[in-house]
């Protein structure tokens, strides 16, 4: 049955539990709404509310373990010997994913029926090439062993979407026989249904968590099968960039972090100066309508969408860059660059610097000011000796919070900078020219897993590891620079 | 205390220029130094400005064009021999005729209309199939639709605009010039010429293109052709995932914390993770969407419902983030005053505090709806970036569709060799810019409206 | 050196500081001061009371021009200073402010080191040509703020972590580091117990033999011990001014009586 069909018919179930909770606290009164302990409609969403969660839990649980019971089940037919012929188990059960689709497809187009789809034979019948008529994605030829796992698995997905029909509309029904059951004047409906909303709200606030648990789980899992393909040392320490599909790879991630770090480095020599110092203008020059006007003008920057940059970083900023500069002086002929990017990148974290900047400085107290004032400080010695200071530890915070935003930009680095590899091997003077062409480790989290990936070479895998180096470098920025802002803000209230 | 007047007064006040009319050498060169200051301040607000108009105008420069496309027109015998050989007009059998059986009616088409204009394409060094080059290769597809769609009309003759092929349009609005059309294999300076003279007699012109809002991409060399309303659909279908996802349980997790929320350990980490989601880089919800939605729970890759999905976990902070902001402006006597009336804790949120912060709620959804609306590296991960010339089908099946978004549409046209794409992905951000505008705009106008001071 | 007091005393060359006539201040719609006229002694300390919102600190910001940094105030009228008006068009108000220091409510020391909170003023107006003579400015001011002994030990601590009496004190030092010509205080006791407060008002007393100080002040007592003139605020009129010892004993307005007596406050 398809998922949505179960989900309406439990919201059906559950309005019924609504009617059926409500009339029968009512009956209980004799009809008197007055003489129940909670108002009448409470009673229903009890009925409502005991019908519907659990069984949508249970089917949000359901469908979140089986696929991987499923997989284990089918893959336990599988030889070793072909496990060991294909590389890994999850390359043979993508295969065997690909070819259960197939059957599918083959059913759905009528070229086979149910029957053949379950007892076909790879020995007597040239399997692969029916299955590629159906427009299915095979890319080996299917053998008898995948071929009998992609018919268990098929068998198996069936029987378990069965299962969960069954089970989910049972406790669905169990429920509202329950609740219909409570249902009764002294009943304390209210208290009931408020500790089940209480709960909901509960498990809405944990989808950080699990976001979070999501995010370090998938990634750890991959990185590890990448660790068991390739060294770990040679990864963190390796000084090349030079991924083949054809094996022999060499996955240095160290060109990668230095063309992040040059490009935010570009970034925030850009961004930190112009923000720094438009924060201080708006903030303490600025007559209230220039403020009304600049301030949201240069806020817009932060709303327009990272493609956009991208966009002008591409058509715009590179061209300009190498016709007027690059080319005449000889620095290169590349319209992808370390400055076309950071430059762009620059602009787009103006805004980010500029509103935390102002926010921090708006925070100095203005005793702080009126002090340096009484003692005959003109205003840019107040800010820069007085102010500044006193707001140090939340410029830093904003500072690194605009640094995790470089360290994780995708788009503009993906339109911008290029996707050749810091040559580090060569030295520094072949990485250090700003004009050259250089890529990221977002960059490359995308090349690598866009287009046709293979979830079993370390070519693909290594995205997964270079991401998990990504987000902890970039949780480890936030965190810091929300517990200096943090510690910042508790000293001035 | 003594050591107050360890030093004698007048001993101590040294000899100053007296007078404050006239300013010392040293508070001039101050002052002077105030001015730089300030002129500094300027020149940072200055550099903000400007690029904030330079990007937008180099946009709408570039992407203005692309909502304006060259055409052909021509007057077109639907031949029934050709399109209907039975005579039935059975829907289906018109439909068996594939884009090479409209070929040879537009070629026809252009014959005549040469011909009645008195051009001979000879007289330009061109042969009648380097003529009919000029029209885009997508016409007889264009013909095709309009034909299926209106099956009546065949044995009629029917005016036409067919479009020009992308070089000519280019011819048109700077793109392509005589120099350049000599170095370039899809177009002669001949063509250009014949075009002119097409354009002279009213048979070429150039007009507003709705095909480029709503047709689907088209391929590598008709850029002439390809639009964004797949990437339209798919962006719609995505946000309206994420409204009816991240704001129900944005405002759950919301009211929980900001209200009932007991200060401990788990509180802690809620709040911890939630202000560390809103700056995790985008790109690593793509790979927890490739991960977890794409190759763990089997969703199809390029589906509107994983980007969605993606999407809504990116949001979900930002609107955790304002929701919380607007539950803390309603003040506590609004609170006190429903509990004090007998209404439990739940029923005073849900009857009087919700009620009064909607307005900021809503307003922090639609901004959160911006952002995502303009995310693109997530939902490149999960496939979107794939070239996707069908529609997805209506809701709740079509989220299941492949499908593109706006901005994936722009970064793949930028990817394309032909120059005409840029133009096309320029045209692209500005419709998406629009969207964004009118979107806070309405956050703007909710504010405004509805906004209470306590 | 106490001796020196009775000798000061006896010398009466109390030449008028400050001549105001005719000031106003406004807040945007709101008249704040009315047509107040006060003359500024030198070498006295001249003591501003009334009630709350009564303008008195509103004036006492008029005499370096405080008010500036407050968008929507205007002053009118004419206030010299030695004969010249510090609202003419010409003078710069970080100038008039080196000769005229002020003294905040709140202990406002710099997030410096108390050395470099000392240091602050006389670094910005070139008081010092070289370490030696910054050092011994330092170390004077410290001593006139009555606040050496208790932090010459430490001058590297920041400010910001003496105690409240301490930090007022330092902020003194830190107002007569610049050699100013007056020294406006604004309610500089209010926020300190009264240990300090004893502390701080010998302190004032002292400072009168080297500067015109002007104090603001909600304690009536503060006024009559430290001030030789006193003059009464009332909703932004100045009601009358005077002797302190007549002011408090025989003052010649009925509001002025109604204000010391406690009727009105």
């Amino acid at each position: 049955m398809p998922l949505l069909w179960i989900v309406l018919v439990v919201l059906g179930l559950g309005l019924i539990g609504y009617l059926m909770g409500r009339s029968r606290a009512l009956g209980s009164a004799g009809g008197d709404g007055r003489q129940l302990h909670s108002l009448p409609s409470y009673y229903g969403w009890h009925g409502f509310m005991l019908t519907v969660v659990p069984a949508l839990l249970m089917m949000a649980a359901w469908l979140l373990v089986a696929p991987s019971v499923i997989e284990n089940r089918a893959a336990a037919g599988i030889p070793d010997a072909k496990i060991a012929e294909r590389g890994s188990r999850s390359l043979v059960m993508a295969e065997v994913r690909r070819t259960g689709e197939a059957l599918d497809m083959a059913v759905a187009q009528g070229t086979m029926d149910e029957d053949m789809a379950r007892n076909l034979r790879a020995d007597f019948t040239d399997v692969t090439e029916r299955l590629k008529a159906t427009g299915a994605i095979i890319t080996t030829t299917v053998d008898q062993p995948i071929l009998e796992a992609a018919q268990n698995y098929r068998v198996m997905a069936k029987a378990s979407n069965l299962y969960m029909s069954i089970a989910v509309l049972g406790l669905a029904v169990v429920g509202l026989v329950f609740a219909f059951m409570r249902s009764d004047k002294d009943f304390r409906a209210r208290n009931v249904v408020e500790q089940g909303i209480k709960a909901i709200l509960i498990l809405a606030s944990t989808i950080a968590i699990m976001t979070t648990l999501g995010i370090v789980l998938s990634m750890l899992f991959e990185t590890a099968n990448f660790f068991e393909q390739y060294s770990w040392r040679e990864f963190f320490f390796g000084l090349n960039w030079a991924p083949d599909f054809r094996g022999n790879s060499e996955l240095g991630m160290l060109p990668l972090l230095w063309g992040t770090l040059y490009i935010s480095l570009v970034a925030l020599l850009v961004a930190v100066p112009i923000g720094l110092f438009a924060a201080i203008y708006l903030s303490e020059y600025a007559s209230p309508r220039l403020r009304a006007v600049a301030k949201p003008m240069i806020e817009i920057l932060a709303g327009i969408p990272t493609i956009v940059y991208g966009l002008f970083a591409l058509i715009t900023v590179g061209p300009l860059i190498r016709d007027w500069i690059a080319q005449p002086a000889g620095f290169g002929n590349s319209t992808n660059s370390v400055i076309t990017a950071g430059l762009v990148m620059g602009i787009m974290l103006i805004p980010f610097v500029s509103s935390l900047s102002d926010d921090i400085i708006n925070a100095v107290p203005q005793a702080m000011r009126d002090g340096s004032y009484g003692l005959g400080a003109t205003q840019s010695e107040t800010i820069k000796q007085v102010v500044l200071p006193a707001a140090l530890p939340g410029i830093v915070g904003a500072v690194l919070l605009a640094a995790s935003r470089a360290i994780g930009e995708t788009m503009i680095v993906v339109m911008g900078a290029g996707a050749a590899a810091a040559q580090m091997e060569q030295g520094l003077g072949a990485i250090i020219n700003p004009f050259q062409a250089m890529t990221t480790v977002t960059v490359k989290i995308v090349s690598q897993l866009t287009g046709d990936t293979d979830f079993a070479s370390p070519e693909t895998l290594v995205a997964f590891a270079l991401g998990l180096t990504l987000f902890v470098i970039t949780l480890g920025l936030n965190v810091l620079a929300l517990y200096i802002v943090r510690k910042y803000r508790e000293q001035y209230e | 205390m003594t050591d107050a007047t360890a030093q004698g007064p007048d001993a101590s006040r040294p000899e100053r220029s007296g007078s404050l009319i006239a300013l010392d050498e040293r508070t001039r060169r101050r002052n002077r130094s105030e001015r730089r200051f300030r002129l500094y301040g300027l020149i940072a607000i200055g550099i903000g400005v400007l690029a904030l108009v330079v990007l937008l105008t180099s946009i709408l420069s570039q992407g203005l064009p692309a909502f304006q496309q060259t055409f052909v027109n021509a007057s077109v015998y639907l031949d029934p021999a050709k399109l209907d050989k039975n005579g039935t007009r059975d829907i289906e059998e018109i439909k068996k005729v594939s884009t090479f059986g409209y070929a040879p009616l537009i070629a026809d088409a252009m014959d005549r209309k040469m011909e009645s204009l008195g051009i001979d394409p000879e007289e330009f060094g061109l042969s009648d199939k380097d003529a009919l080059e000029m029209i885009s290769k997508e016409a007889a597809a264009q013909l095709r639709r309009y034909v299926i769609a209106n099956p009546d009309q065949i044995g009629q003759t029917v005016e036409f605009r067919f479009l020009a092929n992308g070089r000519i349009d280019g011819y048109y609005k700077g793109r392509v010039t005589m120099e350049s059309a000599e170095r370039d294999s899809n177009v002669s300076p001949a063509q250009l010429r014949l075009a002119d003279e097409l354009k002279a007699d009213g048979a070429l012109g150039t007009y507003f293109n709705w095909d480029f809002i709503t047709a689907a991409d088209a391929s590598e060399n008709r850029p002439e052709a390809a639009g964004i309303g797949v990437a339209i659909i798919g962006s719609f279908y995505m946000m309206l995932v994420v409204l009816f996802l991240a704001l129900p349980i944005g405002v759950a997790a919301s009211i929980y914390l900001e209200e009932f929320a007991p200060k401990n350990w788990f509180t802690d980490l809620i709040e911890v993770n939630i202000s560390n989601l809103a700056a995790v880089p985008s790109i690593v919800f793509g790979i927890l969407g490739l991960a977890i939605f794409i190759n763990y729970v089997g969703l199809p890759q390029s589906a509107p419902i994983v980007g969605g999905l993606v999407l809504t976990l990116m949001t979900l902070p930002t609107i955790i983030i304002s929701t919380r902001a607007s539950l803390k402006s309603v003040p506590p006597s609004i609170r006190d005053a429903a509990l004090g009336v007998g209404a439990s804790k739940m029923q005073s949120v849900f009857h009087h505090v919700l009620p009064l912060a909607m307005p900021g709620i809503l307003t922090g959804t639609i901004i959160g709806l911006a952002q995502a609306l303009g995310e693109t590296a997530p939902l490149m991960l999960i496939g979107m970036v794939a070239f996707v010339r069908e529609y997805p089908g209506a809701p709740p099946e079509g989220f299941f569709d492949p499908a593109s978004a706006l901005p994936v549409q722009v970064y793949n046209w930028t990817t394309r060799a032909d120059p005409a794409f840029v133009e096309r992905a320029s045209g692209a951000i500005i419709v998406l810019l629009l969207f964004l505008l009118c979107m806070n705009m309405i956050a703007i106008i909710l504010r405004r409206r509805f906004e209470r001071r306590w | 050196m106490n001796d020196m007091r009775p000798l000061e005393r006896a010398v009466e060359t109390k030449e008028i500081k400050f001549e105001c006539r005719d000031c106003q201040v406004y807040y945007g719609d709101t008249h704040a001061i009315k047509d107040v006229n006060v003359d500024i002694e030198d070498k006295t300390v001249t003591a501003f009371i009334g009630p709350s919102g009564c303008g008195k600190s509103t004036f006492l910001r008029c005499l370096n021009r405080m008010n500036d940094t407050i968008d929507i105030a205007r002053v009118e009228g004419s206030f010299l200073l030695d004969g010249e008006n510090i609202y003419d068009k010409r003078v710069d108000p970080v100038q008039l402010r080196a000769k005229v220091g002020m003294v905040f409510q709140k202990p406002n020391p710099f997030p410096k080191s108390i050395y470099d909170n000392i240091a602050y003023g006389p670094r910005i107006h070139g008081l010092a040509k070289n370490k030696a003579e910054l050092d011994e400015i330092v170390e004077k001011s410290l001593r006139r703020g009555a606040i050496w002994n208790e932090v010459k030990d430490r001058l590297d601590a920041p400010g910001t972590g003496l105690s409240g009496g301490q930090q007022q004190r330092l902020c003194i030092a830190r107002a007569v580091a610049t050699e100013p010509e007056v020294l406006l205080m604004d309610e500089p006791c209010s926020a300190l117990d009264p240990i300090a407060t004893a502390q701080v008002e010998e302190l004032i007393d002292e400072l009168r033999e080297s500067y015109s100080v002007v104090i603001v002040t909600h304690s009536m007592q503060q006024a009559a011990r430290v001030s030789q003139k006193t003059a009464f605020f009332h909703l932004g009129n100045l009601v009358e001014f005077g002797e302190t010892g007549q002011i408090f004993t025989n003052p010649k307005d009925p509001r002025t009586e109604s204000y010391i007596t406690g009727r009105i406050g």
